[in-house]
């Protein structure tokens, strides 16, 4: 197919999906959908950032999601409480790869629930008596927690709770702080209200209110990185190989003092964007703290970003960093010799959070493979912008695909693997489609960094070439 | 302000310790770590066991991502449910526009022959009529009127994933079940299942009742929906008890429940209707394969085929086999009441000790029949049930009162772990081993399963710990 005719068959298989839902639900859903046309892409923007169409199989979350399990739980010295029913904090417990390093329930309470496990008199006498009790209960039983997050649960914001004044009043009484996060579910239309409630929280309670501490000429910032199957850590350690100081991540395996001190730093290097553009615009406005996005997802990538950060500091830093690229393109150009031949030409559909529906598609180019599909589940008109100029002509763009659309894009384009989560992973591995999933790196990783990168063409690799999918027809079957 | 505190107090040995048991086990209100789900998680696998029926949940949408990710990671297969997306403004003017919009879009999209609607916390407390609100939808040609709809109050706040189950399961019946009629009965045993996270136990249950000639119908019957074959097609609604048996339930010769803490309030409303229902414990053990083989027996005035008889001996010999691994070795165990009771009572079959029990969603009517269950054995003497306790306490247990091995869901690997014992996965969830859900753990061919869990776990231990003079080539 010429890419015109790719472009017409895509453009009709949207309206081919879009037509079997009643007439207010398509209206809703064609603004989030388009196929990019570089002759003609005044329809390229999709609408983004609005409500879910009620009934439909959306992949989205809630602020709870958005500021439990993405930003506040991955901070190992805080006990982070999920206050209300029992419900979203199990769900949400030991189900993101946020690792963190440190003594389990001495200094590290990632791998825990804490829960305030509502009841029905909760519901009707109110929860602040019990918050109380609960946070000394936290105090006692846990005397080494810099602090005590409080992430509300839909109840507390629909029976009125006041949590910010028991958490005013512990934290008085204990000196340290109790951060009340008004989180609940129902808020905003998807995880980004809690990011930026989230992020708000910090800026709050902890930026600026630490011990402080000397700015040395090289420290910087990882943010909006949390540290999935090991990403923060070895993006870290390249960035020190540079001659660079990360002293603060936020928040994969971060400390409370690490969010309090997160000005303190030369520069602030952005990843998830999504997650945490709110507090590094913050931190410039209100610090001065200059920050830069970047992108450590395969070598061409990663090669533009060390670039574009070492140009932010002397020369001694530009010399180690040419040295650096240079010492992992050859290692590099070996993974990609050895990949290539069996993921060349192969192509890929993307449906992720956060930064990867875009950040991926290098990684996923520099193996000679081509994404034809990308969508986000929550992100904003901004995040749209920057994809789309990116992306290569014809490419099909969906914005909070519903699981319906997701199946029938797949089944037409037909391509060669799907990057998306748990809920859609099994979806199309029934349909003999390799998949990976992109959230949790399917429990391998990382895949940031040089180091990384090989992980993810192994990975890749052996999802497209699997011997398992060539089996799925029996024999006997016409 | 100042926030490091003065000294450090906290070490792993102090966690390890009497004094810090003694202090864990004071906390009143704190609940950290606990063994239990939320109630629309229940009724959406409930759900999940009817032929075409869509999950539906009537609240917040991040609920629904959560239940179904959970789900998910445990069977490894796609969970289909929707949701109404309830937002702020659904809390001010309540959630009938998201209802009724919600179904109409189902519908359009999904087909389904029954949606079940559960709520979760946000329709609860703001007390949202939903039964008119069906109404208003049928009323508005949403849905088609003959679309049947069931109605299931599941709020998180409120007992935990079992009893959503049961309520989910009632509420399926009364919309979807006709009433009985004595000219319409028919001569099927409904075998109810219950909150069961192994299709392979429901795969047994119906091998069984086949061997046994019984007629019968599982109901829920989610094993080929959680257990789907990969034949290169994806199908939303792969299975399920068929609509026609459904329907026909309450005209059903008996029902027999086979756990009997998820059928609390549904065993109730078929006994209300008439029809004749009898609940066994989980049939986990030999003892609990019997009264199954039993109820069974008894029910349809079947004959047990000689076929049954040999299986039960098989099972027997697999016992006395490899009773010199269990017999005397010390078990903490936590989880569902209906599974801990069938749990406990195998360990005492072999002559296993049960020592410490934790079961976070306990019950008075739980405790009372642990209690009796453990009176029964001498090799129950040593046990206690930690009744609505949870996952940090039984920490404070293990390692001040070491066992040999940690029996639950994959929860427990942090306290296996500091305890430094093996954790035998049984429960939900279990995400991060495969295919354990496919074999089954009830019947007798689950008591051949459980031995050889429990006693090759034990054996790979002593073969990886040995020193070289007592690497042995027998064990």
């Amino acid at each position: 197919m010429s890419i015109k005719e790719t472009k017409e068959f895509r453009k009709q298989v949207v309206k081919d999906v879009l037509d079997i839902y009643p007439e207010k639900a398509k209206k809703n859903r064609e603004k989030h959908i388009a196929v990019k046309d570089d002759d003609d892409c005044a329809g390229c923007a999709v609408k983004s950032n609005a409500k879910t169409v009620p009934g439909v199989m959306t992949a989205r979350g809630c602020a709870y999601a958005g500021a439990k399990g993405v930003v506040w739980g991955p901070v190992k010295d805080i006990v982070h409480i999920s206050h209300g029913p029992v419900g979203c904090g199990f769900y949400s417990w030991g189900n993101r790869r946020n690792l963190a390093d440190g003594e389990i329930g001495v200094d590290n309470f990632v791998p825990f629930l804490f829960t305030s496990d509502f009841q029905e008199s909760d519901i009707i006498y109110g929860g602040d008596k019990k918050l109380e009790k609960i946070i000394r209960e936290v105090v006692e039983l846990f005397p080494n927690a810099k602090g005590v997050s409080v992430l509300s649960e839909c109840p507390v914001g629909l029976i009125g709770d006041d949590i910010e004044s028991v958490a005013r009043r512990m934290s008085e009484e204990f000196e340290m702080p109790v951060i009340p996060v008004r989180c609940e579910g129902f808020r905003g239309i998807s995880q980004s209200l809690g990011h930026h409630i989230a992020n708000d929280a910090i800026r709050d309670h902890l930026l600026g209110k630490g011990p402080g501490r000397e700015v040395g000429p090289y420290d910087i910032g990882l943010i909006g990185d949390y540290n999935i199957g090991g990403d923060a850590w070895v993006s870290k350690k390249l960035l020190e190989e540079c001659g660079l100081n990360v002293v603060n991540i936020w928040t994969g395996d971060s400390t409370m003092e690490m969010l309090q001190n997160g000005h303190l730093v030369k520069l602030n290097l952005i990843h998830c964007t999504r997650s945490m553009n709110y507090i590094v615009k913050h931190m410039e406005e209100t610090y001065g703290t200059p920050w830069l996005e970047f992108n450590f997802f395969g070598p061409t990538k990663i090669k533009e970003s060390l670039l574009k950060i070492a140009a932010k500091f002397d020369d001694s830093i530009m010399e180690k960093t040419l040295k650096v690229i240079e010492k992992y393109e050859g290692q590099m150009a070996k993974v990609i010799e050895s990949y290539k031949p069996r993921l060349a030409g192969k192509t890929v559909m993307l449906y992720i959070g956060g930064l990867r529906p875009r950040h991926m598609v290098g990684s996923y180019e520099d193996l000679g493979m081509e994404v034809i599909g990308t969508g986000y589940e929550f992100a904003h008109k901004e995040d749209y912008e920057v994809t789309v100029a990116d992306l290569k002509d014809g490419t099909l763009i969906y914005d909070d695909v519903t699981a319906f659309e997701l199946e029938e894009f797949v089944q037409k384009l037909k391509p060669d693997l799907v990057g998306s989560g748990i809920k859609e992973k099994y979806v199309f591995e029934k349909m003999g489609i390799p998949f990976r999933q992109m959230h949790s790196w399917d429990y391998s990783g990382p895949y940031q960094g040089y180091e990384g990168f090989p992980i993810f063409a192994k990975d890749m690799d052996m999802a497209i070439n699997s011997p398992t999918w060539k089996i799925i027809k029996a024999p006997w079957t016409k | 302000m100042i926030n490091m505190k003065a000294t450090t107090k906290a070490t792993t040995a102090w966690l390890n310790s009497e004094e810090y048991k003694t202090l864990n086990f004071a906390r009143e209100k704190l609940v950290i770590n606990p063994a239990k789900a939320c109630q629309p998680l229940g009724a959406l696998l409930c759900a999940l066991g009817i032929e075409n029926c869509l999950p539906f949940t009537h609240g917040s949408q991040g609920c629904t991502a959560y239940f179904r990710s959970t789900l998910s990671r445990h069977f490894r297969e796609p969970v289909a449910a929707v949701s109404d997306s309830m937002t702020e403004d659904s809390a001010v003017f309540g959630g009938q526009m998201n209802l009724i919009e919600g179904l109409r879009n189902a519908y359009a999209l999904y087909k389904p022959e029954v949606i079940a609607v559960f709520t979760s916390c946000m329709a609860e407390v703001m007390g949202d009529d939903i039964n008119s609100y069906v109404g208003l939808a049928k009323h508005g040609d949403a849905i088609p009127k003959d679309l049947p709809v069931a109605l299931g109050h599941t709020p998180s706040f409120k007992g935990s994933h079992i009893t959503g189950y049961d309520t989910m399961f009632k509420a399926l019946l009364e919309v979807l079940a006709t009433p009985r009629e004595a000219d319409k009965l028919n001569d099927r045993l409904y075998v109810v299942p219950g909150f069961d996270t192994y299709p392979g136990n429901l795969r047994e249950y119906k091998r069984v009742l086949k061997l046994m000639n019984a007629p019968f119908t599982l109901l829920p019957d989610n094993s080929d929906v959680v257990d789907a074959p990969n034949l290169g097609t994806y199908q939303l609604y792969p299975g399920g008890t068929p609509m026609t048996e459904v329907k026909d339930a309450l005209n059903a010769k008996s029902f027999l429940f086979l756990q009997s803490y998820t059928s609390m309030t549904s065993s109730k409303y078929v006994a209300s209707k008439e029809v004749s229902t009898e609940t066994i414990p989980m049939p986990i053990g030999i003892k609990g394969m019997d009264q199954f083989i039993q109820a069974v027996a008894k029910s349809t005035g079947l004959e047990v085929p000689d076929e049954i008889t040999n299986e039960r001996g098989r099972a027997v010999d697999a016992m006395t086999d490899a009773h010199q691994y269990i017999h005397g070795k010390r078990f903490s165990l936590f989880g569902d009441p209906d599974l801990l009771i069938g749990l406990v009572s195998f360990l005492l079959e072999m002559g296993g000790l049960p020592v410490h029990i934790v079961c976070t969603n306990s019950t008075t009517p739980f405790k009372k029949a642990m209690e009796a269950l453990l009176e029964t054995s001498p090799y129950g003497k040593d046990a206690t049930l930690y009744a609505n306790k949870d996952l940090w306490h039984l920490r404070s247990l293990l390692v001040t009162e070491p066992v040999d091995m940690l029996i639950g869901d994959s929860h427990g690997k942090w306290a296996a772990r500091d305890a430094n014992i093996p954790l035998v996965r049984i429960g939900f969830p279990i995400t991060d081993r495969v295919n354990l859900h496919r074999s089954p753990i009830v019947g007798y061919t689950g008591v051949i399963n459980l031995i050889s869990m429990i006693a090759n776990t034990f054996l790979d231990d002593v073969d990886r710990n040995s020193p070289e003079a007592t690497f042995e080539m027998m064990r």
